[in-house]
């Protein structure tokens, strides 16, 4: 049933959203990397004021095992308030939550309970035969429902794409692309919602990374390394952009939340020259032609740090450094700060990007890392394995949490005695770790934790249609 | 009495942010211009205006080819099973795009105000034209959507601009009522009010 005034957790634009109370709970994608017991979305207190805040308060087991839960998303969120088709009497309430390696998608509500309740499964078979996708991955709440990314083909090993899932029923209602000319890698997107532009970067097909990152399509250079842009309403691609087939994997995109602007940010997981990391900036190019064409350039590089080989895993040995990999970046929804974390050094960087094309690095957290290993400040005696990973951030801007496993297969390489489970809590201003918030280990009940999606709405949820 | 009912109707249409005044406000803040809400306010009303005729258009032919009472309980049908379905189906009206050219945004406006039934609530109105003669019908009818859509885009007009330039788009979060559930059941009501008269 429809509400007869607007969820209070829509905001028209993102100046409304950084006035939203903080959240009180926060949702974990968690996975049995053995796929032996069921993958589950844990329930974290986040209210300060709570006798259990920090702690895992709600669990929902998934009904089958072997998912790989990843990344998920919610029902609707302020896109709602888009002017052309306004929709703002839906509610916020059920979380899509993709198996990355089942090819199902889950819906769990979380109305008036703690631990989401599942009502409805999609089968892997309605999206590939509907759409032609298997291995879904990042959601998004927009303009035709929800908008589903997958990195595999139905049957096929590619091309991945976009699925388009209907907001009410969660039916698929099809392949979101009309044309896609040269794109075939698919991982993550997101758009300019009021210029009809989407934006989607590459990983690789599911054969190129579901046995762990493979050292000869590594060194290949055959990962993802372009950015492609698309007509949102004509759904057709535009124009690629190619960081170069160095910069091996562009994951993460974090476009502008100022509907008025037209960039954003891609995190490089690593190059292949020198194992560094970078962050790219992708804008209008005003300099060529009439202005319509993109443009990308590198705004952040982060160096490799030297090791001794016996202190690195296999897959590194042979390279005496360890890389950053840097696997997930997350602005703030004012777009004053960029968080990228660094998974392999175990570092999560806070820049300001006030002005997007000079980021300056203003903050670091050290915690995990291949070979450094630094304890949580709450537990100061354990070394962590695993580095920040996902990072979110609150709409206010001023709670950052990160999580510690990056994809199950990759975890073995890079961490291969154990990646563990934690999740962390910093302070943006000043960037310190808050001690009181580090649920770890045991608290996730073996299971490795990816995606934190926070109740009302976090940075990388929701696109906003008024300045 | 049935003029007063019109201008109201008009005015309801006006203050539903979903029937334009809300496009006409973004692509205003969008672009910083306030020329450019105020270009696409009577372009919106033009496309409502289209859908309203094209419901007298068919009152007109309708009624020139059956009785009034065919004519009255037709009508009051088609008002009650219209509002059921806007009350129970989920769906809503779909659409991207932002960047959209004047004429797109008539089209646009055309689109939303026939999905929304605007033009269907004249019904109980038009039906009660006399129909001494055909002409009278049609020439009546758009004098009724002409005036309707005029108090729909003098009230439309004054929102947007209010909201542009003093309240904020934030006012949506505490204002937006659902007019659409509230629009479903006056429907029904007036598709019943319709086939109690003519019965």
């Amino acid at each position: 049933m429809t509400l007869w005034k607007p969820d209070p957790t829509f905001y028209p634009s993102p100046r409304d959203a950084a006035e939203a109370p903080p959240e009180k709970l926060a949702y974990v994608a968690a996975f049995d990397r053995s796929a032996q017991r069921p993958d589950a979305l844990a329930v974290l207190d986040t209210d300060p004021g709570s006798p259990s805040y920090g702690t895992v308060v709600g669990w929902t087991d998934l009904p089958y095992t072997g998912d790989e839960l990843h990344h998920f998303g919610w029902n609707a969120c302020s896109s709602a308030l888009c002017p052309y088709a306004p929709h703002p009497h839906v509610e916020r309430r059920y979380l899509i939550v993709p198996g990355l390696r089942s090819s199902r998608i889950y819906v769990y509500d979380t109305k008036d309970r703690v631990s989401p309740q599942l009502v409805k499964i999609v089968e892997a078979e309605e999206l590939g035969k509907r759409a032609g996708y298997s291995r879904p991955h990042t959601v998004h709440c927009g303009p035709e429902g929800l908008y589903v990314s997958a990195l595999g083909g139905y049957g096929d090993d590619g091309p991945g794409g976009i699925a388009i899932l209907d907001h009410n029923s969660f039916d698929v209602l099809g392949r979101w692309e009309v044309d896609r000319g040269p794109q075939y890698l698919a991982y993550d997107f997101w758009w300019h919602i009021n210029h009809d532009v989407m934006v989607t970067s590459e990983w690789g097909t599911p054969s190129m990374i579901e046995d762990g990152v493979v050292g000869e399509l590594l060194l290949g250079r055959k990962y993802g390394h372009k950015l492609h842009f698309w007509d949102l309403r004509k759904r057709r691609h535009v124009q690629e952009v190619d960081l170069g087939d160095q910069h091996q994997m562009t994951l993460e995109l974090r476009p502008a939340h100022d509907p008025t602007k037209t960039y954003g940010f891609a995190g490089v997981v690593v190059s292949v020259e020198d194992l560094s990391a970078s962050v790219w900036l992708w804008h209008r190019d005003v300099r060529h032609g009439d202005g319509s064409r993109w443009a990308a350039q590198k705004v952040i590089t982060i160096p490799a740090e030297p090791a001794s080989p016996d202190d690195l895993p296999d897959v590194l040995k042979p390279f005496g450094a360890v890389p950053p990999l840097v696997t997930d970046i997350d602005l703030s929804v004012d777009d004053q700060r960029l968080y990228v974390s660094c998974w392999g050094t175990g570092e999560l960087k806070q820049y300001d990007v006030s002005d997007p094309f000079k980021p300056v690095e203003i903050g670091s957290v050290r915690l995990g890392g291949i070979v450094r290993r630094d304890a949580h400040p709450a537990a100061p005696d354990e070394r962590l394995a695993g580095g920040p990973q996902m990072v979110e951030v609150s709409r206010d801007g001023r709670r950052v949490y990160v999580t510690n496993s990056l994809y199950g297969a990759w975890d073995d390489q890079f961490y291969p005695d154990g990646v563990g489970a934690w999740m962390a809590k910093i302070d943006a201003e000043p960037f310190t770790l808050d001690e009181r918030f580090f649920p770890h280990g045991d608290d996730f009940r073996g299971l490795r934790v990816h995606q934190t999606r926070l109740q009302g709405g976090d940075a990388s949820s929701d696109s906003y249609c008024y300045p | 009495m049935t003029l007063t009912a019109v201008i109201l109707l008009g005015a309801f249409h006006g203050i539903n942010p979903a029937m334009g005044w809300l496009f006409a406000v973004a692509r205003g803040l969008q672009e910083r211009s306030r020329d450019l809400l105020l270009q696409s306010l009577p372009v919106i009303a033009l496309g409502h205006l289209a859908s309203v005729a094209l419901v007298v258009l068919a009152v007109s032919a309708t009624g020139s080819i059956v009785t009034a009472t065919a004519l009255s309980i037709g009508a009051g049908v088609v008002l009650v099973g219209f509002g059921l379905w806007h009350l129970l189906a989920r769906r809503h009206f779909r659409w991207v795009g932002m960047r959209l050219s004047l004429p797109q945004l008539a089209a646009w406006s055309f689109l939303m105000s026939s999905v929304h039934g605007a033009g269907l609530m004249l019904l109980p109105v038009l039906t009660r034209i006399p129909a001494s003669h055909h002409g009278h019908v049609l020439s009546g009818g758009m004098l009724v959507a002409g005036v309707h859509t005029l108090a729909m885009f003098l009230t439309a007009t004054v929102v947007a601009v209010v909201v542009y330039e003093f309240l904020g788009v934030a006012v949506l979060r505490r204002a937006w009522f659902n007019l659409d559930r509230m629009w479903a059941f006056a429907l029904v009501g007036a598709g019943v009010v319709t086939l109690v008269g003519a019965i």
